[in-house]
């Protein structure tokens, strides 16, 4: 007789919390190292908003947008990415598992792969670029001329969700493609960083195809203009419609239930490495 | 002086052997240059105040920086941070080289290798599709061939004062973790020095990591007069001399304070 499905979810989770307390207590073996490392993060991250800031000081402003109005497309895109960074570190590093043949042990135990990955490591260091990324979405919410009514607060929390989704689904697809090559994963890269980095704008400052790309292919959109510019009270000019502002969020979740599909194929797929 | 010529060469033609790396690295910069552009051109696009450097001077700055990024002293020795770990470092000090010497060229090595690589291409892709403009002059081409020898060896002293540090604190390699975000700001990769406030100014001027790309930069495009070249690289000299006598005092007093670990 199966089990009922709340059980296993139960152990699903509790499985979760041991593994990753396990990778947190190590981690927090090396405080100093922990904290300089958070420091550095958080340096790295401030001094970017740093060049921004000076940038805006020369122009005034960006195609029309607001410093405040960057620093929320800058602190949503920080946020989730700090947190998607922290939670999927086990597929990020994952090529080393297949490198090493050590993948062939997650195999041989009685739970699904991706649990086990992902609860492999949690990266506390993260917690650097997370309060940098809280700090400047902060100050924007404050500053922007904006009545934040509750439901816009909602869609914030629901869009930083998403993006944690859809991040997380990037690190799984890099993930999978281990499963086929090893080489050249830093490709990858333009994916990961890419987004990050381009998504600390409004996507429309950026040529067409660019948008595109990131639109329809890495849809960063969906944390970025779309629902930003309903939340800046810009919706009549942006040419999508608040029904897409309000159901963004989901394209993450979509995404990420697309990714973890595929990884289920590479893992039908892999054959060991290891000697 | 041949001894520090062949770890320099040997550790040059090893790392010249990631080739794949850098194609993955090469399409990496790529990316990240266009961005940047599009930023800029966004920028000027919404001023029509003069700024202190011109879209097309800009773009270049950006390209140059996407070939020349390897030149930044981003991290410290992988091999040598190894060996500190591990307690093998006791086997440099048996060798009958001058310790820093050995360090430095290997940090040099470090940084020129994967320079090469990746400049040469994207510097040619740049200049034929992507707006990069050749020197403004032969002379500025020429200076800012001896600035960057001078970038290397200014970023050789800072790669092997970060390695040096980790005999004092093995701790999170805590100097070496906070170098990349001051070298990237300080530099000029992040954002064009000229662009900063004027209060910043004095400050990065002052400071020897605009010499890694803000100074080169600005002499190949001709945004940096004759007149001052002198001035600038009796600044360099001065700043290379104390980061390289540093670098040679702390080496001195760690080894003397030195605690093997492992067994």
């Amino acid at each position: 007789m199966a089990e009922p499905i709340w059980n296993r979810f139960a152990d699903a989770v509790r499985l979760y919390a041991q593994y990753s307390g396990v990778s947190l207590r190590a981690q927090m073996q090396y405080k100093f190292s922990f904290f300089i490392m958070s420091l550095a993060q958080l340096l790295a991250t401030a001094t970017e908003f740093l060049g921004i800031w000076a940038l805006f000081g020369r122009f005034g402003s960006l195609k029309g947008w607001t410093l405040a109005e960057v620093g929320l497309f800058y602190g949503l895109i920080g946020v989730t990415f700090a947190i998607a960074d922290a939670l999927a570190r086990g597929f990020d590093t994952f090529s080393e598992l297949v490198k090493s043949g050590d993948f062939d042990r997650i195999l041989l135990r009685p739970r699904s792969t991706a649990l086990q990955i992902s609860a492999r490591d949690l990266l506390l260091t993260r917690v650097g670029r997370l309060v940098q990324g809280i700090a400047v979405l902060g100050w924007a919410i404050h500053s922007l001329p904006v009545l934040w009514t509750l439901p816009k607060l909602a869609l914030i929390a629901a869009v930083i969700a998403g993006g944690v989704a859809l991040f997380y689904g990037i690190f799984v697809l890099q993930a999978t493609l281990s499963f086929w090559t090893i080489e050249t994963l830093e490709i990858m890269n333009v994916v990961t960083y890419g987004s990050t980095e381009a998504g600390q704008y409004p996507l429309t400052i950026y040529r067409p195809w660019f948008r595109a790309f990131f639109t329809f292919v890495v849809p960063v959109a969906s944390i970025n203009v779309i629902p930003a510019n309903l939340l800046l009270d810009r919706i009549g000019t942006s040419g999508w419609p608040a029904i897409c502002a309000w159901s963004s969020p989901l394209v993450g979740f979509i995404f990420l239930a697309a990714s973890l599909q595929l990884w289920r194929c590479g893992v039908g797929k892999y054959t060991s490495t290891g000697s | 002086m041949s001894g520090y010529a062949a770890v320099f060469s040997a550790r040059f033609r090893m790392l010249l052997q990631y080739r794949a790396a850098a194609l993955a690295g090469f399409g990496t910069q790529l990316f990240w240059g266009l961005i940047r552009v599009m930023i800029f051109e966004a920028f000027f696009a919404s001023s029509s105040h003069a700024q202190p450097m011109r879209l097309d001077e800009t773009i270049t700055y950006i390209w140059l920086g996407q070939a020349l990024f390897a030149l930044l002293p981003f991290r410290t020795d992988p091999d040598v941070s190894q060996m500190i770990r591990t307690g093998s470092v006791a086997y440099e000090l048996v060798r009958p080289v001058d310790l820093y010497g050995f360090w430095y060229a290997r940090a040099v090595a470090d940084r020129v290798a994967p320079t090469v690589l990746r400049a040469i291409p994207m510097m040619i892709v740049a200049w034929l599709f992507l707006g990069l403009r050749p020197p403004a002059s032969w002379e500025c081409g020429v200076a800012w061939g001896i600035a960057t020898v001078g970038a290397v060896l200014m970023s050789g002293a800072i790669t092997a004062l970060m390695t040096i540090s980790l005999l004092w604190t093995m701790a999170g390699d805590g100097i070496a973790r906070l170098m990349p975000t001051i070298v990237l700001f300080f530099s000029g990769m992040l954002v064009p020095l000229v662009f900063l406030p004027a209060s910043f100014q004095p400050i990065v001027d002052a400071l020897p990591f605009r010499d890694i790309i803000d100074v080169p930069f600005r002499i190949y495009m001709g945004h940096l007069p004759p007149s001052q070249w002198p001035a600038l690289l009796a600044q360099e000299g001065i700043w290379l001399a104390v980061l390289i006598g540093l670098g040679r005092w702390f080496l001195s007093r760690s080894m003397r304070r030195l605690v093997v670990q492992g067994g």
